[in-house]
């Protein structure tokens, strides 16, 4: 199916080679399993029945930082848990990409007090801001598009 | 700025064996990102090969300030809050919240409201409890039975949304009642829930049940005795696989739960399965009450008359005067409380949530504290996993259903 149908017997596509490689980044994009507070519940909600993240490519989430290459900081960061939050950063391979899942780690949300980071960006670069608290399924999954979108824009030298 | 403070042994010294000083046993960390500790909690164990010796939990990574932040709010901001504190029982903080203010101020709720909240709290008690089923099988592995409980789960936030607008941060109840009535189709949409949901229990239980790699994870894993749960402060669920059957709902009845026959499942094993057990048979009771309050709903408002606690109906603005003075007192000062402190406790999903105000006779509360089920079932965590292994663990902690958002605040 797909390319073999479009292309007939041809076999062989011309393209340029960022463009199969931002291709394929999008399409095998592994989020971390890393889930803070409600925004994580509406991310499982996400990867699970109804709304099938695995769609996308991404329904494995990987629990070591190692192996992935999106991290979705769904919920709100507490002081206590930037300096973690930062160190699981460092630990992704490049490249990787940051969604702030939520207005909590978007820009504190409705926590503007002593314990929450107002805003993960304080600590790590984030890609894509999701609004909601918490997002709607279908706003996590229009943010990883977005991503999708901003990924097949890149430059391969960006990470080189 | 956010510093990362190294901890050397000899600090750790009071609460490891003396065997992790020289060696013989090791010391792991588990968390706070971990796929099965139910959020941000971190675990320090002690380990003698697989078996752990000692479990040292270790939270706050999710403090939110919460109790805090809420006493510059006026008290129905503040209900804004409550959501995020118990992020799968949203709408039974909400309840809890609402009930301690509507004691202090003996403020009266219609008898449509308290159905409707009776409603929905189970309902929610339902989503919970289905999130609870699906987590603590994944974490065993059983990865079909987490697809299954959340297909289930979006017809409840379905529910929640044609109420409020919203999926899980609701702020539906309000003192002296509920933001609005429901709306058209919600009978129908929860009878169809009610109707089709006793058979979705059963399929669950027969992926897990009798499934005997789930009964090895399960059976014998993490027991409690009775009197040794009550000692430990445990409530809710975790206590009720012990033995004892303290239910909230049945001992000092809120919200109109009195009229309602339910049975409060128990199961005497004390152990992760006794728990499982206890949770399947709770949701069939709830089904129970939605059915009984749903059949005798009566009609009328759903919001208090006292014009001190809660705001006129729209169609009263445009010709009395005096519901626009109580209008824009309530959105701009907020309602006082008269002096005084309460504790009010309500059965969440997970056991006693109980809110304490206090008020010092201003529009805003002076101290709101949470009495939190996740909090107080965390410090018997060290207990329950003693001489068990590592993979074991994991039942464990799924089994006394801990949110962090809960424990932390």
């Amino acid at each position: 199916m797909g390319v073999e149908q479009k292309l007939g017997n041809m076999g062989i596509a011309t393209l340029k080679l960022e463009e199969v490689i931002n291709w394929s980044r999008t399409n095998a994009m592994w989020p971390m399993l890393f889930g803070l507070a409600c925004c994580a519940i509406e991310m499982m909600a996400a990867q699970a029945s109804n709304y099938d993240l695995s769609r996308f490519g991404m329904e494995l989430m990987r629990a070591s930082p190692r192996q992935a290459d999106l991290m979705i900081v769904a919920g709100r960061v507490s002081r206590k848990m930037a300096p973690v939050l930062r160190r699981l950063y460092d630990q992704m391979p490049d490249p990787k990409w940051v969604i702030a899942m939520g207005d909590c780690a978007s820009c504190g949300g409705v926590f503007n007090n002593y314990a929450i980071v107002q805003g993960v960006d304080e600590v790590v670069p984030v890609d894509v801001y999701v609004a909601g608290c918490p997002p709607r399924p279908e706003a996590l999954i229009h943010g990883i598009i977005t991503l999708h979108e901003k990924v097949k824009g890149e430059k391969v030298k960006d990470w080189a | 700025m956010f510093q990362q403070t190294e901890v050397t042994l000899d600090e750790l010294r009071h609460l490891v064996s003396d065997r992790a000083l020289t060696g013989e046993t090791v010391l792991l960390n588990m968390g706070p990102q971990h796929p099965s500790t139910h959020g941000v909690l971190r675990l320090l164990l002690e380990l003698d090969g697989e078996t752990v010796i000692n479990c040292i939990p270790d939270i706050g990574f999710l403090h939110t300030g919460i109790e805090k932040n809420m006493e510059a709010k006026t008290y129905e901001k503040a209900a804004v809050m409550t959501d995020r504190l118990d992020y799968l029982n949203t709408i039974g903080n909400n309840l809890v919240y609402c009930l301690a203010i509507e004691k202090l101020a003996g403020l009266d709720v219609p008898p449509r409201a308290e159905a409707i909240r009776v409603i929905l709290t189970e309902l929610q008690r339902i989503s919970s409890h289905l999130v609870w089923l699906g987590t603590h099988a994944l974490d065993m592995a059983a990865m079909s039975t987490f697809l299954y409980c959340f297909r289930e789960r979006e017809m409840i936030l379905d529910i929640m949304e044609m109420c409020s607008g919203q999926r899980m941060m609701t702020t539906y109840f309000r003192p002296g009642g509920l933001w609005r009535d429901i709306p058209v189709g919600f009978e129908t949409a929860v009878r169809q829930f009610i109707r089709m949901f006793p058979a979705r229990i059963d399929q669950y239980e027969a992926l897990l049940t009798k499934n005997p790699i789930f009964l090895d994870r399960t059976k014998h894993i993490g027991v409690i005795s009775a009197d040794e749960a009550i000692r430990w402060g445990l409530t809710g669920p975790s206590l009720r696989g012990s033995g004892p059957d303290y239910d909230i709902r049945k001992v000092t009845p809120y919200s109109g739960y009195e009229q309602y026959e339910f049975e409060v499942p128990t199961a005497t094993g004390g152990d992760v399965y006794a728990r499982y057990f206890v949770r399947m048979e709770e949701m069939r009771q709830s089904l129970r009450i939605i059915q009984q309050a749903l059949d005798k709903l009566p009609f009328g408002p759903v919001r208090s008359n006292n014009r001190k606690y809660a705001p006129p109906p729209r169609a009263e603005l445009g010709v009395s005067m005096e519901a626009v003075i109580h209008h824009f007192k309530l959105w701009t000062e907020g309602f006082s409380l008269p002096k005084g402190a309460v504790y009010m406790p309500v059965e969440s999903p997970r056991g006693e949530l109980g809110v304490y105000l206090e008020s010092d006779g201003g529009p805003k509360p002076q101290r709101v504290h949470y009495r939190t089920p996740s909090f107080v079932h965390l410090q018997a965590l060290p207990l329950l996993s003693k001489g068990h292994l590592v993979a074991d663990l994991v039942a464990i902690i799924g089994s006394v259903d801990i949110v962090l958002g809960d424990a932390d605040r």
